[in-house]
């Protein structure tokens, strides 16, 4: 069973429907008993970094998450600033992050010389660095939509699963263990999207 | 690469969708729901639902159906009418919408534009601009579906939301709306320039070519239209409609090859 942690920020709704469609058993998990022998979990995020983080403590549910994860390896996938929230910290706040994965969320840069419209928004390729279960069948074009200004900046290169250019080569998603993350919005990203969520329900 | 968004416009008014001529002549083309599923199919860019009754008639927006409709989306969806609240933005965005669109409010109280951005992140947060030609050829944003001049210049005006945070401005040519006889491509040349988020540009698409004239100009923009994907033919059939992935991809490379 995958749990969609709904800690009122993102849309949860939009992950359920998608599930839904699939045919794949879900739960939407809006506290500690809820996440009870969920075997998968989805981070779901949207809004500034601080803010997300707040919301996910008041929810109550982030010492089971931190079990969950850190202790019985359950897999993790977050979205969006579900992913930002993922890294130690962020550049848009002074929140700290989960830091389930090593790394630090920054900010694209645009100059005077090399103007760049932020956030970046749309559809966008994205490129796997390598074979990953996540990106099973998307190795060749996928696309998936975009919307954000802050980027993750792994540590270790390894734990870089795909890319995307945005002025800059970026991390769009990360893994390590069974921690995963994705900038993108599989969710609203039509059949390249079910088809990663599907991918993550099936790792 | 980041692609040009190609974006339908949904006017919701008493429920239904419409389509207007230059803000007026409300056509009704159908029922909401049932449109977002033909563009779920039809794989859409992006999807803005206007609900053109809200701020007119002074009121909340209509929770319950944005729910629906956030649910139904299979793109990201942009929401705007009626909205002038800091707790108003956090509750649709809360619904599942990926981004709101202030317009009246944005001039009368831009504050807000800063604690939204500060709440549900820039990259939610979206302003439209409905811009009408004035005496003397100059431009001018109006609010209240386009019936209440104010005295801001669109350029002035976007600058100082962007100096707030906003995430996106959607430029919409009153004057063209419903036309479909092209976009204002001097108001797109006049506001590109001078503003540096993203930008949408709506207004008087009649074929995609209208739409490959100011990619071809300005690159990874937003176009958006009504009329363009609800009506076929110059009788001006209802039937919700949008382009082929390929057939956009060829505009798309043709666009950015003439860039």
């Amino acid at each position: 069973m995958i749990a969609i942690v709904d800690y009122k920020v993102g849309n949860v709704k939009a992950f359920a429907n998608v599930y839904r469609a699939l045919d794949i058993p879900f739960v939407i998990a809006e506290n500690p008993g809820q996440l009870a022998g969920a075997s998968k979990l989805i981070l779901p995020g949207v809004g500034a970094f601080d803010h997300t983080m707040r919301q996910l403590d008041a929810s109550g549910m982030r010492e089971t998450l931190d079990e969950m994860v850190l202790e019985d390896g359950i897999p993790v996938l977050g979205v969006c600033v579900g992913m930002q929230m993922l890294a130690r910290s962020s550049d848009e706040g002074d929140e700290p992050g989960l830091g389930w994965i090593d790394g630090h969320v920054v900010k694209f840069r645009s100059s005077a010389e090399s103007p760049l419209a932020v956030p970046h928004m749309g559809w966008n390729d994205v490129h796997p660095s390598g074979r990953h279960v996540l990106f099973d069948g998307l190795e060749q074009e996928a696309r998936f939509y975009f919307l954000h200004s802050y980027f993750f900046k792994a540590d270790e290169a390894s734990t870089v699963l795909a890319t995307s250019a945005y002025g800059e080569s970026f991390a769009c998603a990360v893994g390590q263990r069974n921690v995963f993350g994705v900038q993108f919005h599989p969710e609203k990203s039509h059949g390249w999207g079910s088809r990663l969520l599907k991918n993550f329900a099936d790792c | 690469m980041l692609r040009p968004r190609v974006i339908p416009c949904l006017l919701v008014h008493k429920g239904g969708l419409v389509k207007t001529v230059q803000f007026s002549e409300p056509k009704y083309v159908g029922d909401p729901i049932n449109a977002v599923r033909i563009f779920n199919e039809k794989e859409v860019d992006e999807l803005m639902v206007v609900d053109i009754d809200a701020t007119v008639r002074n009121a909340e927006p209509d929770y319950e159906m944005i729910e629906h409709l956030a649910a139904e989306c299979r793109m990201p969806l942009c929401y705007g009418g009626g909205i002038r609240t800091l707790a108003q933005i956090e509750k649709i965005i809360g619904l599942g919408v990926e981004k709101v669109s202030l317009s009246s409010v944005c001039i009368e109280y831009p504050d807000i534009v800063r604690q939204a951005c500060a709440s549900v992140g820039s990259q939610s947060v979206v302003a439209v601009l409905d811009v009408k030609q004035v005496a003397g050829g100059s431009y001018r944003v109006f609010t209240h579906n386009g019936t209440r001049a104010t005295d801001r210049d669109p350029v002035s005006l976007a600058r100082d939301l962007e100096a707030l945070g906003i995430g996106e401005i959607i430029v919409n040519a009153i004057d063209a709306d419903g036309r479909m006889n092209g976009y204002d491509l001097d108001l797109v040349r006049l506001m590109r320039p001078n503003v540096h988020t993203p930008m949408t540009i709506l207004g008087g698409a009649g074929s995609l070519d209208d739409m490959e004239a100011v990619i071809r100009e300005h690159g990874a923009i937003g176009v958006a239209a009504g009329s363009l994907f609800v009506f076929k033919g110059i009788y001006r059939a209802v039937l919700i409609n949008y382009p082929m992935r390929s057939r956009k991809d060829e505009m798309f490379e043709r666009a950015m090859a003439g860039q």
